[in-house]
């Protein structure tokens, strides 16, 4: 385990801001006590200092997981982010889609999300805009990113696909040996 | 006083000269070994402790050597002499006591790269045979070296390969492909050597190879960026390089658990240049602003020609309608703007 360079941290900031915009600064600095991130196999995980100084007591190689995983460093040093991230990501989203009923299984089992399937999307999304999908009950569903922006999103047909698809909640079935 | 020391000398002179005219001859109760070829006589006669004691312990020792020495040198005696340039020399045996080294024994040689590996990897040696059957002779002949079984540097043609260009000389190719794998061997034993030595090993710039990969080119362009007097100080990097990776050069991390204020401070100065380092004018967010705007302007002309039709109960949505249809003269102008301004909102 060990603090992110500064490059790291410039990576993995960029990848939030898609998502959170210049809200990442409210995870930096939380008024309710100190929280930081830390690398640990590649991977990024949200913690919180007392947590952080319990888990130093455990070996780096018994060490599976500790805090909330944002997400992991590629070998190419690219950031991605993991779907437990969501649970940061959704209360401070820019740009939000809310999935219709009917879509919300397809999404789930890892589909992108067609134009048919598009309950209600932020005005003024940008092509290729990170995006947090909910359901229509305003569940955090996933995120993705916008593959048109709501200007084009009324003209298209109905199967074209409006949101690419990341990552949803349905990963922690799918996935649920390699998420931590 | 002085009488007794007259005599005193005289009996010294007396003994000096007995001394001097020690018979060659000396009496010992075992005889001496000897290797002549090394010089060497070995004593195995007891001394007397007690005569040790009484005498002189240096006069003691000093007879003792000097007897010894004597049987010595009448055992070099009783080899054959001769006389070279009016010396008398003497033809000593071959030694026969094996003496212990004077140096270190040598350290073995330490292995080369490739030993190392094939340790690593459990190769072993196969011992095969000199000589293998030719086929086209009809003989026994060496494996390799000077007529050896299937020479290939002995044929007088070669086939073109299909791929390759009709016009290259093939034999030339081969003698080249020859002098090459020669070189890297040559080159690679005087590493082998820089390596046993510890000495700094210079860094390849780029060795030969038909098609060079990305990472080798890439190595190519440090080396080469680097190569400068001032060690590639004042090397400019292209725009979007890469800082090169494994260089060698060990990372220093901060540690787990340090200062946590100034890790939140130093996060939060990089969110701030990031911040500032974005565009002022998001054209595309732009353009989709005015292609709202385009949408509901032409939105609010329908309302109208609907109302003016004679539909009635539209009166809200032509209050609509009118607010952008206000707007549009100004988008042309504030266009650029707006984007800042709602950037500055949020």
């Amino acid at each position: 385990m060990r603090p992110l360079t500064d490059e790291e941290t410039k990576t993995m900031f960029e990848k939030l801001s898609k998502y959170i915009g210049e809200n990442v600064k409210l995870l930096v600095d939380r008024p309710d006590g100190t929280y930081c991130f830390r690398l640990h196999s590649d991977r990024v995980y949200y913690i919180s200092e007392k947590l952080l100084k319990l888990a130093t007591n455990i070996s780096r190689e018994k060490l599976v997981s500790v805090g909330t995983c944002f997400g992991k460093f590629t070998k190419t040093q690219k950031f991605r982010l993991h779907i437990t991230a969501l649970d940061f990501l959704a209360p401070y989203a820019k740009f939000k889609v809310w999935v219709k009923p009917g879509a919300e299984q397809s999404f789930l089992y890892g589909n992108h999300i067609m134009k048919s399937g598009l309950g209600r999307i932020t005005e003024n999304t940008a092509q290729y805009q990170g995006v947090v999908v909910y359901s229509m009950a305003d569940v955090p569903l996933g995120f993705g990113v916008a593959a048109k922006s709501t200007q084009e999103c009324r003209k298209v047909d109905p199967m074209s696909i409006v949101v690419f698809h990341q990552a949803d909640i349905g990963e922690y079935i799918r996935n649920e040996d390699t998420l931590t | 006083m002085a009488a007794c020391s007259i005599e005193d000398v005289l009996a010294k002179v007396e003994r000096d000269e007995a001394e001097k005219l020690k018979s060659i001859t000396v009496q010992k109760e075992l005889d001496l070994e000897f290797d002549a070829g090394n010089l060497l006589a070995l004593d195995k006669n007891r001394i007397d402790v007690s005569d040790f004691k009484q005498q002189k312990k240096d006069d003691f020792l000093r007879s003792l050597a000097r007897d010894n020495t004597q049987l010595l040198i009448n055992e070099i005696w009783k080899h054959p002499t001769e006389r070279v340039e009016e010396v008398i020399v003497v033809k000593l045996p071959e030694p026969t006591t094996v003496l212990p080294r004077e140096k270190p024994a040598p350290k073995p040689r330490p292995p080369t790269k490739w030993e190392e590996f094939a340790k690593l990897k459990g190769i072993q040696k196969k011992k095969k045979t000199n000589l293998v059957w030719d086929e086209v002779h009809k003989e026994w002949r060496r494996r390799w070296g000077y007529k050896r079984a299937k020479d290939g540097t002995k044929e007088w043609l070669i086939e073109v390969p299909e791929n390759a260009d009709p016009n290259e000389d093939q034999f030339a190719k081969r003698n080249k492909e020859k002098k090459e794998r020669v070189a890297k061997n040559e080159f690679n034993r005087l590493r082998n050597i820089a390596r046993a030595q510890k000495l700094k090993v210079p860094g390849v710039g780029l060795p030969p190879a038909s098609q060079q990969s990305k990472t080798e080119l890439a190595q190519a362009v440090n080396i080469a960026k680097i190569s400068t007097a001032s060690v590639g100080k004042f090397q400019d990097s292209l725009p979007k390089e890469k800082a090169p990776r494994n260089t060698g050069k060990r990372r220093k991390f901060q540690p787990v658990i340090g200062d946590f204020a100034d890790e939140k401070q130093k996060q939060l100065d990089i969110l701030k240049i990031m911040d500032s380092k974005k565009p002022r004018l998001d054209i595309t967010k732009a353009v989709n602003k005015q292609m709202r705007e385009e949408d509901m302007e032409a939105a609010a002309k329908r309302r109208k020609e609907s109302a003016r039709k004679g539909r009635r109960g539209h009166m809200s949505g032509r209050g609509k309608g009118s607010a952008p249809g206000k707007g549009k003269g100004k988008a042309a102008k504030g266009k650029g703007r707006n984007p800042r301004a709602k950037q500055g909102k949020h």
